[in-house]
């Protein structure tokens, strides 16, 4: 089954609903071929019974375990996405990391990473693979999750897809689905010296980034009705619940907050609720409780230091990490966290592309820096990502050196030089 | 966007713990002359990195210092630089592994990379070759699994593992990737050894699958020996096993100068030696001051670009670089009359020290 099957081809083939499970084709003679193909669709999901589903399964199941390396998509095959991992990209100390600068504003905070990166002296090499924003075929995504599989690390700006084919898949969506990075993290602390709505801000989002609304399964039925799925498991629920707890275990936390709809969408968010209720059984010393999503966005905009770690599902993670980062300081602050099983992605937090202000010199180049941090740490060069992340801190907090989106004047250039300075006089203790 | 920066701060003085420090073992032979060689230079060119060093020595075992401190040293500073052990025919203890080994078993230093090329103004039989040879180091032949069942009867077994190949080719690849390479060939002899090498063969077949923009084919050890000789420049990166990765290492290095002008490096995930890419310690020349000091200081060059320090690092291999091309002062291995002292002080001159 393609991955997303022509609108237009369905459209036309949806008058045909009821001839086609009769299968008459010689009513059929002009849409002889999209019914075909559309029939087939219909087939395997209306008849294909338990049994043919557990074949399938089993067959990509053995798939998985008898060759060591993944080939091809494994775009929602949910059982195939367990693969053996290979030896990671780190040689002598050095880390190799894919870099993805995607569109606007990303290659020239690349830029700025890879330049901070030389003086501060960090081991790391950048593969540099570019996704052409305009093109039709998916060809350089493939090659780009085929780079981060073998380096197993990846840095990332906000890939466009203009393409409006709606057999072209968003590629931020499917770098994530393909890599099966089940959790999004973002770390939302304040800066002393931003001056945003609510100051000492601490609060770490915990998301789900794989399914729900993203689940991509999209269908208009009679013409004018579309239905959108969203798909909720218990596996991939709980993934995210225990990554939460046991992040809030590991760094001293007192309390996750899990955030739902629970009260509309019974079933989904329930489950959902019910599963991270039972893995909170398994930490007695944190806290738990849940809030609606509706109320927990007016709790986080007059009250935000009452939360501490908040773990829910994928659209409302996209609304409330937003929503905190407006609260303090923008978006051009922040990073976010990606983390599978095997593979890991850092990238801005808010996942904004930046167009407008692209070449301008004005880009706020902190939240990409903070995505590099964040990256050193993974790769456990701790004493490096400690020096940018000291001369990224001076630069806000003492310096006061802001780009426009924080009210400053500086340009893109003055802060990173600033940085690159405090990075030089900071000595990294090897 | 053009990127310029506040001018570079590297000849700041810089407080030692700004040092970074790096393991040295002369080795046997010349190596503690080159060695010596290599310290000078260091000095001249005023590198921020001290030296940790340790004698090690399988022939003069009474010297040798522990391979357990060795190894922690390696594994604490992450470098090193290592002239030639030499292995002895015969064994002292009984023991089959050789201390060469059992320091790359210590710190799984799996890969081994010669880097192949010809310099400016060394007479060889071909110009511009540029190969990159990548060995696997701790399987194969080399596993020192050897016993004699029935008496006259010696069985020696080559090991070779899905997993070791595997990551042997997958650093072949990743390598390429690194430096813009676009080929990487196989070397094997899977037509006999069918199962052993055959495994080698289809693990770099794997890995090569990944990597959609690199050529990869492969050649019979016998054929690629013939190869090398005829024509050098069809290769780019070749990934083998243990022994065969030894003998074109040493093929190869001959083409185009000799042992004293290649360097070589062995990598762990964690740590890198560099040592010269032909191993001979050169024990004839023992004292007398004419072994060429080009492989170490290459190597000492390779391991500043390493470790992040390019503009040391291509300091010394600009200066060697301009003493060959000079051709002035050459030691005796490439035709010249010069000792390996002369030769220094001429690498030393052609720095560039600002």
């Amino acid at each position: 089954m393609p991955i997303a099957d022509d609108r237009r081809k369905k459209r036309s083939s949806v008058h045909f609903t009821s001839l086609c499970f009769r299968t008459l084709p010689a009513l059929a003679t002009s849409f002889t071929r999209i019914c075909k193909n559309w029939q087939f669709c219909v087939y395997k999901n209306a008849f294909g019974t338990s049994d043919q589903r557990n074949i399938k399964e089993d067959k990509l199941k053995e798939k998985s375990q008898e060759s060591t390396i993944p080939h091809g998509l494994l775009h929602k095959h949910p059982f195939a996405k367990k693969v053996t991992t290979l030896p990671k990209a780190r040689y002598g100390g050095r880390h190799a990391v894919t870099m993805l600068p995607g569109g606007g504003i990303g290659p020239e905070l690349m830029s700025y990473v890879k330049e901070v990166f030389k003086y501060g002296g960090v081991p790391v090499d950048f593969e540099t693979v570019q996704i052409h924003p305009t093109s039709d075929s998916n060809e350089d995504l493939e090659y780009a999750i085929t780079s981060i599989r073998r380096n197993g690390v990846g840095i990332k700006g906000n890939i466009e897809t203009k393409s409006l084919d709606t057999s072209v898949i968003s590629r931020n969506v499917a770098i994530r689905n393909q890599l099966d990075l089940f959790v999004n993290v973002v770390h939302c602390k304040s800066y002393a010296g931003v001056a945003g709505q609510h100051q000492n801000v601490d609060i770490v989002i915990v998301r789900q980034n794989t399914e729900g609304e993203y689940a991509m399964l999209e269908h208009e039925s009679p013409p004018g009705v579309v239905e959108s799925m969203k798909v909720i498991t218990a596996q991939n629920s709980e993934r995210v619940a225990r990554y939460a707890f046991e992040f809030a275990r590991k760094n001293n936390r007192k309390k996750v907050t899990t955030v739902h709809k629970a009260n509309i969408m019974k079933l989904s968010d329930g489950l959902y609720l019910e599963t991270a209720r039972n893995v909170a059984k398994e930490y007695p010393e944190i806290q738990h409780n849940d809030m609606i999503i509706d109320n927990c966005c007016m709790q986080l905009v007059s009250n935000p230091h009452q939360f501490d770690v908040m773990s829910m599902p994928n659209l409302y993670g996209s609304i409330v990490s937003n929503v905190i980062c407006g609260l303090i300081g923008g978006a051009g602050l922040l990073s976010g966290r990606n983390f599978g099983d095997y593979y890991a992605v850092f990238e801005p937090g808010t996942r904004n592309t930046g167009t407008a202000i692209a070449g301008k010199n004005i880009a706020n180049p902190i939240a990409m820096l903070n995505a590099s941090v964040d990256m050193l740490e993974y790769l456990n060069l701790k004493p490096y990502a400690n020096t940018i992340k000291l001369a990224v801190e001076k630069t806000i907090n003492e310096d006061l050196i802001h780009t426009p989106d924080l009210k400053g004047n500086a340009s893109s250039l003055d802060v990173v030089q600033n940085i690159i300075r405090h990075v030089q006089t900071l000595s990294v203790k090897w | 966007m053009a990127f310029s920066c506040s001018k570079i701060l590297l000849n700041d003085d810089l407080s030692s713990d700004k040092k970074r420090k790096c393991t040295l073992i002369p080795g046997d032979g010349v190596g503690p002359e080159l060695v010596h060689s290599v310290i000078e230079v260091f000095k001249a060119a005023n590198v921020p990195v001290t030296f940790d060093m340790f004698f090690l020595s399988e022939i003069q075992h009474s010297l040798s210092a522990p391979l357990d401190a060795v190894a922690n040293s390696i594994t604490t500073n992450g470098i090193c630089l290592k002239g030639v052990l030499t292995s002895p025919d015969y064994s002292r203890t009984g023991e089959l592994q050789t201390l060469n080994m059992k320091l790359r078993r210590a710190l799984d230093l799996y890969a081994n990379v010669v880097h192949v090329k010809s310099l400016p103004g060394v007479k060889a039989r071909y110009h511009d070759v540029d190969v990159v040879i990548i060995r696997e180091q701790i399987e194969g032949e080399y596993s020192a699994l050897e016993h004699e069942s029935v008496r006259g009867v010696v069985e020696c077994l080559k090991i070779v593992t899905a997993k070791r190949s595997q990551r042997i080719a997958k650093f072949a690849f990743d390598y390429a990737v690194r430096n813009n390479r676009k080929k990487v060939t196989a070397v094997h002899k899977a037509n006999i050894m069918k199962l052993g090498d055959g495994l080698f063969l289809k693990s770099c077949r794997d890995i090569s699958t990944l990597y959609p923009k690199i050529e990869f084919e492969t050649m019979i050890v016998d054929n690629a020996t013939m190869q090398m000789v005829s024509n050098p420049y069809q290769f780019d990166i070749l990934v083998m096993p243990n022994l065969y990765g030894n003998i074109i290492d040493n093929l190869a290095s001959g083409l185009v100068g000799g042992a004293g002008i290649v360097p070589g490096s062995s990598f762990s995930d964690d740590c890198v030696v560099f040592e010269p890419g032909a191993r001979h310690s050169f024990a004839e020349a023992v004292g007398k001051n004419l072994a060429n000091p080009t492989a170490l200081l290459l190597c000492a060059s390779k391991m500043l670009n390493h470790i992040n320090l390019p503009y040391y690092g291509d300091m010394i291999r600009n200066a060697v670089n301009n003493v060959l091309k000079d051709g002035k002062i050459k030691t005796k291995d490439i035709g010249g009359h010069a000792t390996t002292d002369e030769f220094t002080f001429a690498v030393i001159n052609h720095l560039n020290v600002q």
